[in-house]
């Protein structure tokens, strides 16, 4: 049978966005896809040896729900509508949509970032890092987890997408 | 019930987890034998149909009780 193989590119460095390439990326490993993924720019956030930083921003971000982790059934199904002015004003209100993002995760049985990000480490997922982004903000290789991690061009990403293309 | 020879308790855990777990459980088993999940994730139904097409491994049955669904996959 011939190999399958998958190219997925990760372009946002947030919380939420963080999860659809980790979670396609391991999956499609676990089901015997030889797979990559390619970083490029704020998608570089997602291979720092430090995921604690990632936040989510409801701020022009209207498809995301907000709601509340805890108390009664009636009061975690109201859709707070916040306006983007007290979004803005108010001091640490990412910080605060991220923690409750992180206690709604938790609490549904999701997987931390982290988690998923070593489960397609464990499932031998090729993780490439985009050198011009990194060159272009600044960033050093040594802010970046050093195991399983290729830096490289468009090209290192264009071949796999040739392959895909190619219908390989 | 279905005879197994392992056991995965993927309960309360969601999407993709039972299926990474079950993958790992599986790469440790020799062929022929057969691992039972339990999942609580109703998505996993079709998941494990999906994960048992693409890579070869027999899903004996599928079933659920009491919220709990119940899979027997035979290792190729």
């Amino acid at each position: 049978m011939e190999q399958k193989k998958l190219a997925i590119i990760a372009t946002k460095g947030t919380l939420d966005w963080a999860y659809p390439p980790f979670i396609l990326a391991s999956t499609a490993a676990a089901l015997g896809y030889e797979t990559q993924v390619f970083f490029t720019f704020y998608g570089l956030q997602l291979l720092k040896k430090d995921l604690s930083d990632l936040q989510v921003s409801p701020i022009g971000n209207p498809g995301m729900p907000m709601k509340m982790p805890f108390g009664p059934d009636w009061f975690q199904d109201i859709n707070w509508n916040i306006p983007n002015i007290v979004q803005t004003n108010v001091p640490g209100f990412e910080a605060l949509a991220t923690s409750l993002m992180k206690k709604t995760i938790a609490k549904n049985g999701v997987a931390t970032i982290p988690e998923l990000r070593s489960l397609c480490q464990e499932a031998e997922v090729e993780f490439i890092a985009c050198q011009m982004t990194v060159d272009l903000f600044g960033f050093e290789h040594s802010d970046f987890i050093s195991e399983g991690v290729e830096y490289g061009g468009a090209a290192t990403q264009r071949q796999r997408l040739l392959f895909l293309e190619g219908g390989h | 019930m279905a005879d197994f020879d392992d056991e995965l308790d993927a309960s309360g855990l969601n999407c993709p987890l039972p299926i990474l777990r079950a993958k790992k459980a599986l790469g440790g088993m020799d062929a022929g034998k057969v691992l039972h999940i339990i999942a609580t994730d109703p998505g996993s139904v079709k998941d494990f149909e999906a994960f048992a097409k693409q890579t070869g491994n027999e899903l004996l049955e599928s079933a659920e009780e009491g919220g709990k669904f119940h899979f027997y996959m035979k290792k190729v």
